[in-house]
């Protein structure tokens, strides 16, 4: 039981305490620059998500065999031939995103979030936790790329996944929202948003 | 022409920062201080002009020529931390004082994104070799005047009465966005 409760744990933390890019501000380059629709998101979130998984198992099933000294360029090594599975499987089965998403794919290798987990859990921990931690994470992060996606779209488009939210006829989309000035904004709301939920959760608990 | 073309677009119109979103997290993390955000700019600076000069060779006469692109990410991964770390050991052995002012910044480049952006949009633009140099000199530049003008801001703001959980990152990101609306102006000067 108390085994489950510690992978329940792993899973959990990157969904709030370990939310990527809102907690930890890792990822952010991906967070910024394909969130001008949720689809776009979600694609991104879940190509990430492939990445971290594969690279989280096989560093973690291959971590008494590598060298400490040059542990980081193997690491690279490792995502960056995943990332080009990932970049090779979308643009193949999924030419449209593949499009949208352009050099952020590839972009994949340097998001921190993957070389972090990797340096920072996986090559401590056995498979399975080290699963759990990668779907967690993963998963925080597509939501959070979700999130982000829902917002600028329907402010810069009026629609959610291409329906119409908001009505043409009434509202005027803010074309700011879709350009990387309203990333930005974005982002920097939501971060703030985030620490002012957790400074009051902190505040009930003293 | 089209090198002052290139030159003018990397730096200024499409900056990587606040354009492409590339290379935010030395953005965010480095920019406190204008004197470390000067020196990281030309550390990164030297190495995406460096970048350039070497992957475009190896991309197209060695991936290209035997027929493997796809290898290209792995490729210019390894040729980029390759040069950090040989950048690195030259620096410190030619010139210590130097070392000492860049030393902690040059590990930070090799997950620097925008380096890595700088070697696939060379690719995917098909640039010739010093349109490649110039593009990754003037995308060094662009990086270094984005991160030098928010250290500017971001010390003036030390002074100013913040809301709590706007504090840090989030300030820093709302700032960025209004200097991406500022930068959007510099489009007028193509085509202008």
């Amino acid at each position: 039981m108390a085994e489950n409760n510690s992978l329940w744990y792993e899973f959990k933390k990157g969904l709030w305490q370990d939310l990527p890019p809102f907690r930890l501000v890792l990822g952010t380059c991906p967070t910024l620059a394909v969130t001008n629709s949720v689809l776009n998101g979600i694609s991104m979130g879940l190509a990430t998500l492939f990445v971290l998984l594969s690279a989280n198992i096989i560093i973690s099933a291959l971590r008494k065999y590598i060298a400490p000294q040059v542990r980081i360029a193997v690491y690279v090594v490792i995502i960056a031939l995943l990332v080009t599975v990932a970049d090779l499987y979308l643009a193949a089965q999924f030419p449209a995103i593949s499009k949208a998403l352009g050099p952020y794919v590839p972009l994949i290798i340097v998001n921190c979030i993957i070389l972090g987990r990797a340096e920072g859990f996986a090559q401590k921990n056995p498979v399975v936790p080290s699963v759990m931690d990668a779907l967690g994470i993963g998963i925080g992060f597509t939501l959070s790329l979700a999130v982000m996606g829902a917002i600028r779209e329907v402010l810069g488009f009026g629609t959610v996944l291409n329906f119409m939210v908001l009505s043409p006829t009434w509202f005027e989309p803010w074309i700011v929202m879709i350009l990387p000035a309203g990333a930005f904004i974005v982002f920097g709301g939501l971060v703030a948003l985030v620490n002012y939920i957790s400074s009051r959760k902190a505040a009930k608990t003293v | 022409m089209k090198l002052l073309m290139i030159f003018i677009s990397a730096s200024l119109i499409n900056n990587f920062v606040l354009t492409y979103f590339l290379g935010i997290c030395p953005f965010v993390g480095v920019s406190n201080k204008t004197e470390n955000a000067l020196n990281m700019g030309l550390a990164t600076t030297f190495v995406m002009t460096l970048t350039a000069a070497v992957t475009w060779p190896v991309y197209y006469y060695i991936l290209v020529k035997y027929n493997v692109p796809y290898l290209q990410y792995a490729a210019f991964i390894i040729i980029i931390a390759a040069l950090v770390q040989f950048v690195e050991m030259y620096i410190r052995k030619s010139s210590p004082s130097l070392y000492r002012a860049l030393g902690i910044y040059l590990p930070l480049i090799t997950t620097n994104c925008a380096v890595l952006g700088l070697a696939l949009f060379m690719v995917m633009r098909e640039y010739n070799y010093i349109e490649s140099i110039v593009f990754g000199f003037a995308t060094g530049v662009g990086f270094t005047l984005a991160i030098l003008m928010m250290s500017g801001i971001r010390e003036e703001l030390e002074f100013a009465d913040i809301p709590k959980p706007f504090q840090g990152i989030s300030i820093t990101l709302i700032i960025a966005g209004m200097m991406a609306l500022a930068f959007m102006g510099f489009a007028g000067l193509i085509r202008g």
